[in-house]
């Protein structure tokens, strides 16, 4: 009872200085921002009030089944809940802006203009849908693969909702106009200071799993985790140095200038996509590709070799954002270098999680699950080919600063991140919320499918795009003058930019089908369905991949 | 490591640890991903010994081919420029107003002038060069100038700027706002008759009085406009604020005046001479023989034309 009260004192003082903050706030923009800080509190303290009974209501709340359980899966469940409907903001304000650059009438202003739109489409998508599952995910496979339940639990749920709290401020602050305008770190300081505390008070759960854990070796799936909350706890903290022009107001000013401010954004703008959308990411292949599959990992020397390489590189490789810039040459070198030699590494991780299967190929048959995963990996494995090619400088003058890399950006995102986040959604559901299976396997292939031909239009239309726009920057007539002006290659693009926005329509229409199945699924509902594949099994044409000598070997 | 076994599948021995049910092959790494991944190493190093790599302590290695970023671009530049030396050296010599008499030089200047125009003049004039009539960007298609149109003029007015504070010699005239002086009623009548000059309403009385009292000076009496100072011809149906009653009551009232920079000391004097042929051989260039045909330009429908 002391300890509620204790900490119904607490949410109020937060209140009382969201309400003081309001009053003496120096924009509109901070008052409102603090305004969602004191519903916040007010919400914590409320339910602080009523935790008297707090698994009634969560249950009720979540439809979280009874009875006491090994793991402490409640965070994994809002978590994913999180994810799903992050996902649906995120995807559907990309809609938006994809329609908003093919008709700029669609630009609302002030508030749902494209330049407010875009930073919350990329949050929304990385950090709110991303960063969900990837949190979610954590927490769920680092107690399994540890057999450990979650140290600190209450840091756990502090975890989860302070998160939400920080997408919900960077979001609304988006809309108001709030932006340190970095790419990827658009929030302004009070938020920034936020996320600081609720990633340390995450890497302390997650470490405290592993140091209680009751396996002898960390799971390679932890190694990732583990890379990926310690780096971008240090490129946020960096990437954020700033002063703010006053504690109640919500503009700051960056500690480093010119070309250094560029050299760090940059840093941390590609180990974003390095540490949050390929290290954080990998984790979650290692664990949901054996598991689905049933199968061992194909090589754990390899785990290691590109594990360690991999983290050892990407570090290294954000110059190769600014070649032709005013960057010195010598960084421009290395950043380059640095992403070529990255190539074998992250291709490591594809090798493993493709060769996972040996044995179990015929699942990609009958399994649409596998099929996700399986077409996941394989967009890893392009966009890390094409990664390291565009960072090569002939290859990057062609490319830099035209929508080859948003292109590029959107095979990794759609193909990689968002299909292995559906799998992993469709993964857990049902063993989170204890149902016997999926409401249905078919909508499932559906969603595999209309993701598909979503990511094929939009990768597609942006190659075509990027390399128009490229070569007409570029072309110069015989007279030895510009042939195009600027708003002309504008205009060419525009059949790809309607392009684009239907494939981003079928993308989006596929995650419908996931809210439905999820939602059912959590409902206990299951969907009278024929059987996903009646074609034939035959055991001698499934055999692994294996080289030619262990054939030999195995015939001798 | 107790656990070490055969898989069936892939007769591949196990590490022998386990996880919450997943197991780990003790496959090699594949040969063909380590010779590649030593092979983009081994890439790397050479590219680091011939390009800028290292920092030391006072500046960075150089590299064995002597390359810079700079380098590239000053090399490039010079190759460009020498390759239209010969036509800038010809532009340069021949008088503007005998330019147009030139075809084939004539067209160089035009292309060059297109180029230029691309970088420098679309952001008002777009890229069709037809301007706005709402936002007062002048559609340069057309045959009505504001301050002349045959090819030293508009050299001229590219020179040295409209309304600029910053050149002595450039295009400078103001028209009075009228805010306060009229009576709603007069300033009805007055509209009207600006209309009228075009034709698009019926002519009054008290409106022709106004105007032959206040505007007479600059547009003239039949709207004809005043080049010598840059007031728009009133009697035609282009129009560089809006054409309909409200617009030219606002434009009375509180006239906006549009500003162009003067790139005399921006663009060196070929470019500005083949911004000059260029502009002049869209369709409204006057009185030297024209190079190509002018366009038909529609004058009513009040939509820029690309």
């Amino acid at each position: 009872m002391q300890a509620t009260l204790g900490r119904i004192g607490l949410w109020f003082a937060i209140l009382l200085l969201a309400i003081m903050a309001i009053a003496g706030a120096q924009d509109g923009g901070f008052a409102i921002q603090m305004a969602i800080v004191g519903i916040a509190a007010f919400i914590a303290l409320v339910a602080t009030a009523r935790a008297h009974d707090p698994l009634a209501t969560k249950t009720g709340m979540f439809k979280l089944p009874d009875g006491p359980e090994v793991y402490d899966d409640a965070p994994v469940r809002w978590g994913v809940i999180a994810t799903v409907f992050w996902g649906m903001a995120g995807f559907l304000v990309g809609v938006v802006i994809a329609l908003q650059l093919t008709f700029p009438q669609l630009n609302l202003e002030p508030y749902l203009n494209f330049g407010r739109l875009r930073p919350l489409h990329t949050s929304a998508v990385i950090f709110a849908f991303g960063g969900n599952i990837l949190i979610a995910t954590s927490f769920y496979v680092v107690q399994r693969t540890c057999r450990a339940q979650l140290a600190f639990p209450k840091l756990a749920r502090f975890v989860f909702w302070g998160y939400q709290l920080f997408i919900v401020l960077a979001a609304t602050g988006y809309l108001l106009g709030i932006t340190q305008s970095k790419e990827y770190a658009e929030p302004e300081w009070y938020v920034d200071w936020w996320l600081t505390a609720v990633w340390v008070a995450y890497l302390v759960v997650f470490v405290g799993t592993i140091v209680k854990r009751k396996e002898p070796h960390i799971y390679v799936a932890n190694w990732f985790y583990l890379a990926f909350i310690l780096t971008v706890a240090m490129l946020h903290v960096v990437n954020n140095i700033d002063l703010p022009v006053s504690v109640l107001g919500s503009k700051s000013y960056p500690l480093f200038a010119g070309v250094q401010g560029a050299l760090v954004q940059w840093w941390y703008g590609h180990n974003a996509v390095g540490f949050f959308l390929t290290a954080g990411f990998l984790a979650m292949m290692y664990y949901f590709v054996p598991k689905q599959a049933g199968r061992p990992i194909y090589s754990y020397r390899l785990s290691i070799i590109h594990f360690w390489a991999l983290i050892f590189l990407y570090i290294w490789a954000g110059p190769h954002h600014l070649h032709y810039t005013a960057l010195p040459d010598w960084a421009q070198t290395l950043g380059m270098v640095f992403s070529v030699m990255l190539w074998m590494p992250s291709w490591g991780g594809m090798i493993n999680g493709l060769m996972t299967l040996n044995g179990a190929w015929d699942k990609v048959r009958t399994d649409p699950i596998i099929r996700m995963l399986v077409m996941s990996v394989a967009f890893y494995g392009m966009s890390t080919f094409e990664g390291p090619m565009m960072s090569i400088k002939s290859v990057n003058s062609l490319s830099h600063y035209t929508d080859w890399t948003i292109g590029h950006v959107h095979s990794g995102a759609l193909g990689w991140n968002g299909m292995i986040s559906f799998a992993a959604v469709y993964f857990l559901t049902p063993r989170l919320w204890k149902r016997e299976r999926l409401f249905s396997l078919r909508m499932v292939n559906w969603h595999f499918w209309l993701a598909t031909a979503g990511i094929v239009f939009y990768a597609g239309s942006m190659w075509v795009a990027g390399i128009t726009q490229g070569l007409m920057w570029r072309e110069y007539g015989p007279d030895g003058y510009l042939v195009n002006s600027f708003v002309e290659t504008v205009a060419a693009l525009h059949p790809m930019y309607a392009l684009r926005a239907i494939g981003g329509v079928l993308y989006l229409s596929g995650a419908v089908l996931m809210v439905i199945n999820v939602w059912m699924t959590i409902k206990g509902r299951q969907r009278e369905e024929a059987p996903m594949t009646n074609a034939p099994y035959d055991a001698e044409l499934d055999r692994p991949i294996v080289s030619a000598p262990a054939l030999a070997a195995q015939e001798a | 490591m107790a656990n070490k076994r055969i898989d069936e599948a892939t007769q591949t021995e196990t590490v022998g640890h386990e996880w919450d049910g997943i197991e780990e092959l003790n496959t090699p790494l594949p040969r063909w991903w380590l010779w590649s991944f030593y092979g983009c190493i081994a890439f790397a190093i050479g590219y680091m010994i011939v390009y800028p790599a290292i920092p030391m302590v006072h500046k960075a290695t150089e590299g064995t081919l002597g390359w810079s970023s700079r380098g590239q671009l000053a090399e490039e530049m010079k190759e460009a420029d020498a390759a239209r030396s010969t036509v800038r050296a010809k532009i340069a010599a021949v008088d503007i107003v005998k330019l147009p008499e030139q075809p084939d030089l004539m067209a160089q200047a035009v292309a060059g002038g297109a180029a230029a125009f691309k970088v420098n003049c679309v952001q008002c004039h777009g890229s069709g060069a037809a301007g706005s009539q709402t936002l007062g960007y002048p559609n340069l298609n057309d045959d009505d100038w504001l301050w002349g149109g045959d090819i030293k003029t508009i050299e001229y007015t590219i020179t040295h700027g409209i309304r600029q504070a910053n050149d002595d010699d450039l295009r400078q005239s103001a028209m009075p706002p009228f805010a306060g002086v009229f009576e709603p009623q007069q300033l009805d009548a007055l509209a009207t008759h600006v209309l009228s000059l075009s034709g698009k309403a019926k002519p009054n009385a008290q409106g022709a009085q106004i105007y032959a009292d206040n505007c007479v000076v600059c547009h003239g009496d039949k709207g004809q406009g005043d080049r010598t100072v840059g007031a728009p011809r009133l009697a035609d149906a282009i129009w560089l604020y809006g054409g309909t009653k409200a617009d030219i009551e606002k434009q009375i009232l509180n006239p906006r005046m549009g500003q162009m920079p003067h790139w005399g000391g921006r663009l060196d004097p070929v470019t500005i001479k083949m911004l000059a042929a260029y502009v002049y051989s869209l369709g409204g260039g006057e009185k030297i023989a024209q190079t190509t045909t002018p366009e038909p330009v529609k004058q009513d429908d009040g939509q820029p034309q690309q």
